[in-house]
């Protein structure tokens, strides 16, 4: 018979099972002509690290900038103080142009606004924008919160865009929600899945 | 409650787990290992709609030849014909050993627009016996039919040149046909060594 050190230390789990790893879904939101996608619960103490994957966001209105901002009272005001950093980067689709640049105007310093984390997002049919923001320890009530997140999307024109933004919620009070829109108009279709890091 | 005992040194009988654990969310699907064979490392299965999105893991790449790159292709035919329409971006960041000459630049040459062509998510590999290239790369939502299919690398590779060079690639695969392969190739000669796991993300 096994002892408990066997258990610990020394095991395998039969071929039916799968997902034993770190990271764990913990929600997801889909747009359907949706003002914002919001997590309002599931952001705590459980995990140092909380991902947000962005599945195909598709806006209604052409050109509006995709968001973020932070909640530190469940959802009830969004309105964190943040500062960060932009930094974008495009290829037009004829091959005319590209850009690689620190943007000042889609930074903020020490700002209630929204973040956005991407600019311009086209709403043709086929045009959407994917990827991935990290939270770290949301629920620390001693430190900063940092925050960091690449995207991936089709912009005006049409242009293959990527941003990569990163900053931290100024606030030593826990953020507990986190939501996401556009800069105008609705998220008209996509899907944004929360994961916890243990 | 009756206790329950392994009878063995594992718990191989146990083939699920209880709703009460949530497992984790990445799922290893495949690996493809090099052989200096001259077969590019290709997945032709697995790719689908289970998934939203797939990893994968590129660890110590190694060309059989100096001063070459490493590239991917997407299919939309399980793997006949890898020639899937992309528009890229390509940035790097790099440092010589000798601290001699840093750069962090956008590279025109290894981006693409509207093209069928591979895309490179390293270059200058060396082919010295340490040297090789790790990283990752990230494919969204490649079964929808509505969309264009958006992908993002990050690797890193120890050159020809003894350059340490970080490469950020990332873009869309402009189609709204099913993307359901992947092949990765050495620019020029064999991918001598080296593993790519795949991995879905649910």
């Amino acid at each position: 018979m096994s002892t408990y050190s066997d258990l610990k230390y020394d095991h395998s789990f039969g071929s039916g099972v799968t997902g034993t790893g770190g990271l764990t879904k913990i929600s997801s939101v889909t747009a359907s002509s949706s003002a914002t996608l919001s997590f309002t619960s599931g952001i705590d103490s459980t995990y140092k690290e909380y991902i947000f994957k962005f599945i195909n966001i598709h806006p209604a209105t052409n050109g509006e900038k995709f968001q973020v901002n932070f909640s530190v009272d469940s959802g009830s005001n969004y309105n964190v103080t943040k500062t960060t950093t932009y930094v974008n980067v495009f290829h037009y689709e004829s091959g005319t142009s590209t850009e690689f640049a620190y943007k000042t105007a889609r930074d903020l310093a020490q700002s209630t606004a929204d973040q956005p984390i991407l600019w311009g997002l086209v709403n043709d049919s086929d045009g959407s924008a994917s990827g991935t923001l990290h939270l770290f320890d949301p629920s620390s009530t001693t430190f900063v919160k940092h925050f960091i997140s690449r995207v991936q999307g089709m912009v005006d024109e049409p242009v293959s865009q990527e941003s990569h933004v990163a900053g931290y919620g100024n606030t030593t009070s826990a953020i507990n929600a986190v939501r996401f829109q556009m800069s105008s108009g609705n998220i008209d279709a996509g899907t944004i899945i929360m994961y916890g890091v243990s | 409650m009756s206790l329950k005992f392994a009878n063995n040194n594992s718990l191989s009988a146990i083939t699920s787990l209880p709703d009460s654990i949530s497992g984790g969310a990445w799922t290893l699907l495949s690996t493809a290992t090099a052989d200096d064979s001259g077969t590019n490392l290709s997945f032709t299965s697995g790719i689908d709609s289970t998934y939203k999105e797939y990893i994968f893991k590129l660890i110590n790449i190694h060309n059989a030849t100096g001063n070459t790159g490493l590239l991917f292709n997407f299919s939309i035919d399980g793997g006949s014909n890898y020639n899937v329409t992309k528009t890229t971006t390509f940035f790097e960041t790099h440092q010589k050993e000798d601290g001699t000459d840093t750069v962090l630049s956008y590279s025109t040459s290894r981006d693409l627009a509207q093209s069928t062509s591979d895309q490179k998510i390293g270059h200058d590999m060396g082919d010295g016996n340490d040297e090789c290239l790790s990283g990752t790369l990230h494919l969204f939502d490649p079964s929808n039919t509505t969309f264009v299919k958006h992908f993002m690398s990050d690797c890193n590779n120890a050159s020809h040149n003894d350059y340490s060079y970080r490469t950020f690639a990332s873009g869309y695969g402009n189609t709204t046909s099913a993307i359901n392969a992947i092949t990765f190739v050495s620019s020029s000669g064999n991918i001598e060594s080296g593993v790519i796991k795949l991995y879905g993300v649910s």
